[in-house]
């Protein structure tokens, strides 16, 4: 057979075709994300006021909020990460057997689950606990019941993502250590989990930005307050539900500060990505 | 050893193996790819059970004690292993890499691991070539040098065997050239077992060699003697090149 173009040059064409595809399908990618950036910066910057960044939303502002935020982000990292980096530990370097099988099951299950259901589960079980006067019944809308609810669905990312973390460490690592003398447990923590830091805070990541932004299970669990943080047993404000409570108010001033809430609940999520990245790189370079 | 067999789940990979190794002297290990080489050196330093679903039987004297009534740390400390690829801890600096051993069984005393760091890159012939960037990654070596600094972190936990499990496989003849030599030098100190799928190798450096096939050893004898006046005709066949 007989083409007219010689087949290098056919392949040449093929290839800046299939360039220029995936180009367009990166900028599509892009499109939303760029508009959603847009939008709140537009309609959003104008409510970044001095007042509207310090002030409690008692008085107008959203600094309760994002104080919330970053308190229920501090303590549910403090549950979630280690033990969502334990059942990692789990699952990769010992859940071989049926009992890893069922765990996987589990973890895989609730990283599936509707975050509505997790808030229902942690407002049910602290109102059980309430009711039966094990726990004060203030506890029922408060910080605590917040961290329950984020850390029920923080923990089974942190896993997921350590277990893959983990798996990637090659096993001649793993048994060049343990023909040292190197205790098992010592072989994971010290060069185990050391070649796998960056993935595994990139997995802690995830969950953070995950949890950061969840508004269905602490609409069901923070209560509503509109002053500062006054205790782990006492209602708080976070952004996300900050920024429902203004976008379903009947006022427009309100309706706009919906937007600048949106706008620096993704200005803080970008923030601690950058930063903790930031982070990784400076210590990889003291290496 | 005394008639150890060894699994993997339900397959049997070597069968009632008894062999004596010499002290401060290199026994060599030979076979076909398969045919249970590997298992068994790992089984002398315990690392057979380190996976999944595998089990071990028999007795494995070291100094008149069965290995296996003892801790399976405190073995591999006394009997170092080296391994096929060269594998230094990716995270870690040259220094940190040969001190691991001894820094991550609690030695903190940095006097006691500098001068363990450098008798070690010394014995394993490395020190000459690394002594100015120890505090560069130990990946960033050749291959050579890496499987060196392998055989240094082994050293450093002053092991009394050595167990090398084709340690020149992924190597090129010059860096196995440097190993070779390390490995008849080494011998002074150390009791040396050294599994190879190269038969030239094992003639080069080992007193004593075993021929092993499917799984049992078929003959053990004198270097020279195995590979000049084999007794057996399957051992004959093989270092002829009939099979294998």
């Amino acid at each position: 057979m007989k083409f007219p173009v010689d087949r290098d040059t056919r392949r040449r064409w093929f290839d800046v075709f299939m360039s220029g595809a995936a180009l367009v399908c990166v900028g599509l990618a892009l499109l939303p994300l760029g508009s959603i950036l847009m939008e709140a910066f537009v309609r959003g910057a104008p409510a970044l006021t001095p007042n509207f960044l310090t002030q409690p939303s008692l008085l107008g502002g959203i600094a309760n909020a994002i104080q919330g935020t970053f308190i229920l982000i501090g303590l549910t990292s403090l549950v979630a990460l280690p033990v969502g980096i334990l059942t990692g530990i789990y699952l990769s370097e010992f859940g071989k057997g049926r009992i890893g099988v069922v765990v996987r099951f589990f973890v895989d299950v609730m990283t599936q689950t509707p975050s509505v259901v997790v808030g229902i589960f942690a407002y049910s079980f602290v109102l059980t606990l309430a009711l039966s006067g094990l726990v004060p019944r203030t506890l029922v809308f408060s910080v605590i019941s917040g961290t329950i609810a984020l850390s029920t669905i923080m923990i089974p990312i942190v896993a997921r993502t350590s277990e893959d973390a983990l798996r990637l460490v090659p096993t001649s690592a793993r048994e060049a250590a343990l023909a040292l003398g190197i205790p098992r447990y010592r072989t994971i923590l010290r060069v185990v989990l050391p070649s796998c830091a960056s993935a595994l805070v990139t997995g802690g990541l995830l969950g953070i930005a995950r949890i950061g932004g969840e508004t269905a299970p602490l609409l069901l669990t923070l209560g509503s307050s509109r002053e500062f943080f006054s205790g782990l047993d006492q209602p708080i404000a976070a952004m996300p539900t900050q920024v429902y409570q203004f976008a379903i108010a009947p006022s427009l001033a309100e309706n706009q500060a919906a937007w600048g809430a949106s706008l620096i609940l993704v200005l803080l999520m970008l923030g601690i990505s950058i930063a903790s990245r930031a982070v990784i790189r400076l210590r990889a370079v003291k290496r | 050893m005394d008639k150890v067999s060894a699994w993997y789940g339900e397959k049997l990979a070597i069968q009632e193996i008894v062999l004596d190794f010499e002290e401060h002297a290199v026994t060599g290990i030979i076979g076909p790819s398969g045919c249970g080489k590997s298992t068994l050196i790992r089984c002398l330093n315990r690392m057979h059970e380190t996976i999944p679903k595998a089990r071990v039987e028999g007795q494995v004297l070291l100094d008149g004690q069965d290995i296996y009534g003892l801790p399976a740390v405190s073995v591999r400390r006394r009997i170092g292993m080296v391994f096929q690829k060269p594998n230094p801890f990716p995270t870690m600096s040259i220094y940190e890499n040969v001190a691991a051993g001894l820094r991550l069984n609690g030695e903190r005393d940095r006097k006691k691991l500098d001068q363990a760091v450098l008798d070690s890159l010394k014995q394993a012939a490395l020190w000459e070539e690394v002594k100015d960037s120890l505090d560069k990654s130990g990946a960033s070596l050749s291959g050579g040098q890496q499987q060196r600094l392998c055989i240094a972190r082994a050293l450093a936990v002053r092991p009394e065997v050595l167990l090398m499990d084709e340690p020149c496989s992924a190597l090129d003849p010059i860096a196995t050239a440097k190993i070779e030599d390390l490995i008849f030098d080494l011998k002074k100190d150390y009791t040396l077992v050294i599994v190879t799928h190269n038969m030239q190798q094992a003639a080069r450096v080992a007193e004593t060699t075993a021929f092993m096939y499917l799984g049992k050893v078929v003959e053990v004898n004198n270097t020279r003697e195995l590979f000049e006046r084999p007794r057996e005709s399957l051992t004959e066949s093989y270092i002829t090149g009939r099979f294998g």
